[in-house]
């Protein structure tokens, strides 16, 4: 036990010092875990063959991943998306696996290692390049939005491959096998069973995660969120992963396929983000603790003996995939600074890299020997991409600027999303405004019944609690440029805005209040807009009666909205007057006199405007004073 | 048989109005006149287009009744125009929903008669400052007749004159409803204050020349 403990405090000192440094330096979370792992590793030999066997472990990250990756894909977006996705995504994983393969293959590889290497080299890194983009703002250019698809075609890509990879096995590398893999295989029912009984369980076993997917899993997440217990709801999401990927290790099959499905099935669930949410913190971890291992397993002697091989390798793979990328923006009409961006954002390999290396030395692709060589060019080409992004930003850039300036005008305005929490009384009318007007919503809920009712008249919503930072963040909270607080616990609208506000103060937030003193103390807490819940419909009802009791609905209607402007007024002075006296929901008696001294000042307006007969009313239109045209001329 | 009248009242004050509120009841109790008050039906302007141009469609004669602000129409009136004189209903490729209907203005003045002439500090006559609503009329196809108008109509002391003026409005409405209204002589005046005896007969005349 000691040490365990031992050894984990060496990973985590390892990973929390390193990874924010990298950060830091621009380099992304993924290269710090890899510094990380080179320091405990070869350099100070903290660790040594046992990283392989936590490596083993680690490899559930990427399952994990997949399973988040399946999460996010909705068809109708995958749809949208589809000609950007199949052109510029599959050509450039084609070409690059094709093209990158020749060179291996010159060099006299058998042509199964030489194909596994090319797969390697055509994935990029969606870790660093997505971060950068949404460090550098870059998100929602030309550029980034196409090398977005590219990323996004890749991480779909890996699945084929990850299933594809054991057919290239080459049996002469089978010495180099572990014993954890043989005795992995006896677990496996292909061995077992005859190949048509085989066949058939591998048919359930798929059916079985999609039924379970489709039909199971929403009675079963009720269940547990009506527990109310949020450990449940973790236990929950981890063996479900957890459980799919043993299905599908125990018929022979990819568990991160496996795993990938399930996240296809559940991308419409409703609870779709409260997954996301439970799952990301261990896929995080275990993604880092692969890569970390991946650096402790570097070793030094073949980088120094072969280094001329691997620097001349990693330019090989990074020109290569930048020409392909500037041929194919070429071909999809991407232009100016724009194409730029695209080339040199995906030319380095990526931590998937990592991935089907490990993967591929596992299924006898791979000699071990080469496994080292491709580990560190992977590495080497993605602590170059920061370089190539300096390079875009100094070089492409400043040759560019006049002209990307005139094509602004062509792209498409990016409307942000918006988010609102609850889905009640309240909620559900500003939630089917916007959706009638096309704008992009996700709706939050934390009642499963409540998001069961949305879901039954076709309104999208998610169940969770959105006073939940992670949640939010699944959600989408970063992108999102509005966020709508119409939850029910007063409280926790309070903490909500406030929250929101002080971590992302680009995100405006409009609240509803439930009375005066939540208004104020929503206000306080940085709301951007607040609207009391009643009043409006009050107002409306007021402002009926007035028209029933006699009055032209004209001027009703200018009552009212007299009304509400000499409120506003009110209102802001005591605003001040609650700030300065009050606490919390509780009025002092300064505030209660100020109260009363305004309700007698609206009165006396309302009135005083109503018996006017001379010409300075702004509110309503009063005739002239009679004989006033013999003053005239 | 008798024509369809619709009264269109624009009045952004009626409570406050003496003039137009009782020009306005005394026209809706005629048997053939229809009668909308625009600021009640739309305090919010947001004119139900649909309904108006029913409307238009199920009448004959058409009144424009409203007070005369800065030589125009008061601005819900004016949107009731912009929205509901639609191309393809009142003009242009297949809008001709309005050929041969007729079209009056209701009008209360502040300024006194003699100021609405070229000497006068309106500089121009009533009917020459109304030409924007004529001309709407003659690229509708519909019939303009020049102004019905009430000059100063803020004066004190004019119970009198005020009972002639809504006298007068009945007579004229029932004169066009029931088609005795000699559209003709008419035409060539500048308003029809002080003539209609001249211009109404009391026999039913001869149909309409479209």
């Amino acid at each position: 036990m000691t040490y365990f403990f031992i050894q984990a405090v060496i990973f985590l000192t390892a990973a929390v010092v390193m990874v924010p440094i990298a950060k830091k330096l621009g380099l992304g979370s993924v290269l710090g875990y890899l510094i990380a792992g080179v320091l405990i590793g070869p350099v100070a030999g903290l660790v040594g063959d046992e990283a392989v066997t936590i490596q083993h472990f680690a490899e559930f990250g990427v399952v994990m991943m997949l399973f988040l990756v399946g999460l996010e894909l909705q068809p109708a977006m995958l749809w949208r998306m589809k000609s950007r996705l199949l052109g510029l995504g599959g050509l450039q994983v084609l070409l690059s696996s094709l093209l990158l393969m020749l060179i291996p293959l010159w060099l006299g590889l058998d042509w199964q290692t030489a194909l596994a290497i090319g797969m390697i080299f055509s994935l990029s890194s969606t870790a660093i390049v997505l971060q950068t983009f949404n460090e550098k703002g870059l998100t929602r250019t030309e550029g980034g939005s196409n090398a977005f698809s590219v990323l996004l075609f890749q991480d779909i890509a890996v699945i084929p491959m990850l299933a594809f990879l054991p057919l290239l096995a080459i049996p002469a590398f089978s010495t180099s096998t572990s014993e954890a893999d043989a005795a992995h295989a006896t677990f496996n029912l292909a061995h077992i069973l005859p190949g048509w009984a085989y066949a058939l369980t591998v048919i359930l076993g798929i059916a079985a995660v999609v039924v379970f997917g489709h039909y199971l899993s929403r009675p079963l997440f009720r269940f547990i969120a009506q527990s109310g217990l949020r450990e449940m709801f973790v236990a929950c999401a981890l063996l479900i992963v957890i459980g799919i990927a043993a299905l599908m290790s125990l018929i022979g099959l990819s568990p991160a396929l496996g795993t990938f499905l399930a996240g296809v099935v559940l991308a419409n669930s409703e609870f779709k983000h409260e997954l996301e949410s439970n799952i990301e913190p261990f896929k995080g971890i275990l993604l880092g603790l692969f890569f970390i291992t991946v650096g402790a397993g570097i070793d030094f002697a073949v980088l120094t003996e072969n280094a001329s091989l691997i620097i001349l390798a990693t330019a090989a793979v990074i020109a290569v995939k930048a020409l392909i990328l500037a041929g194919l923006a070429r071909l999809f009409s991407v232009r100016g600074a724009n194409r730029w961006l695209l080339s040199l954002s995906l030319a380095q390999a990526g931590e998937f890299g990592f991935v089907l290396v490990s993967f591929a030395l596992a299924n006898n692709v791979l000699s071990a020997e080469l496994a080292q060589l491709l580990l560190l060019i992977v590495a080497l080409s993605m602590f170059l991409t920061p370089l190539l992004f300096i390079a875009y930003d100094k070089l492409v850039l400043p040759r560019y600027h006049q002209k990307s300036n005139q094509q602004e005008a062509d792209t498409i305005q990016h409307q942000g999303k918006v988010i609102i929490a609850g889905i009640g009384r309240f909620g559900q009318i500003v939630n089917r405004l916007l959706v009638a007007n096309g704008v992009n919503t996700v709706v939050l809920d934390h009642q499963a019944a409540q998001v069961d009712t949305m879901r039954a008249i076709d309104i999208h919503s998610y169940f969770g609690d959105a006073t939940r930072p992670d949640l939010l963040h699944t959600a989408g909270i970063e992108e999102a440029s509005l966020l709508v607080i119409a939850i029910d616990n007063k409280e926790a609208a309070i903490k909500l805005a406030h929250y929101v506000k002080t971590t992302y103060p680009h995100v405006r937030i409009l609240a509803r209040a439930y009375d005066r003193g939540h208004l104020y103390q929503l206000l306080d807490a940085g709301a951007d807009v607040i609207q009391p819940e009643t009043y409006h419909s009050a107002l409306e009802l007021g402002m009926q009666a007035l028209k029933d009791v006699g009055f032209h609905p004209y001027t009703a209607l200018s009552k009212r909205q007299m009304f509400r402007q000499l409120e506003i007024e009110a209102s802001n002075a005591l605003y001040q007057e609650w700030k300065e006296n009050s606490e919390g929901e509780r009025f002092g008696t300064d505030y209660r006199q100020l109260f009363m001294q305004f309700e007698d000042k609206i009165r006396h307006e309302m009135r005083q405007e109503q018996n006017r007969t001379d010409q300075d009313s702004d509110q309503h239109w009063t005739p002239p004073n009679k004989g006033y045209a013999d003053k005239l001329g | 048989m008798s024509l369809a009248i619709s009264v269109l009242l624009a009045h952004p004050g009626i409570e406050h109005s003496s003039v137009n509120r009782a020009l306005y009841s005394a026209a809706i109790r005629l048997e053939h006149v229809n009668g909308v008050d625009l600021y009640a039906q739309y305090p919010d302007f947001r004119i139900d287009v649909a309904t108006e141009q029913q409307r238009l469609l199920a009448s004959d004669v058409i009144v424009f009744q409203f007070p005369l602000f800065w030589y125009s129409t008061p601005s819900l009136l004016k949107e009731w125009q912009d929205r509901v004189l639609q191309y393809g209903f009142a003009y242009g490729q297949g809008g001709n929903a309005l050929q041969g209907k007729t079209l009056i203005c209701a009008v209360t003045a502040g300024g006194s008669e003699n100021t609405y002439c070229a000497k006068g500090y309106n500089h121009f006559t009533l009917r020459q400052l109304l030409q924007p609503i004529e001309q709407t009329a003659s690229l509708t196809g519909m019939h303009y007749l020049p102004p019905f108008a009430l000059f100063s109509s803020r004066e004190t002391q004019q119970e009198a004159r005020i009972r002639n003026h809504v006298n007068d409005y009945q007579k004229l409405l029932n004169a066009l409803a029931e088609q005795r209204f000699n559209h003709e002589a008419a035409c060539q005046l500048d308003k029809l204050n002080g003539r209609l005896d001249e211009l109404i007969s009391t026999t039913t005349a001869e149909p309409l020349k479209q």
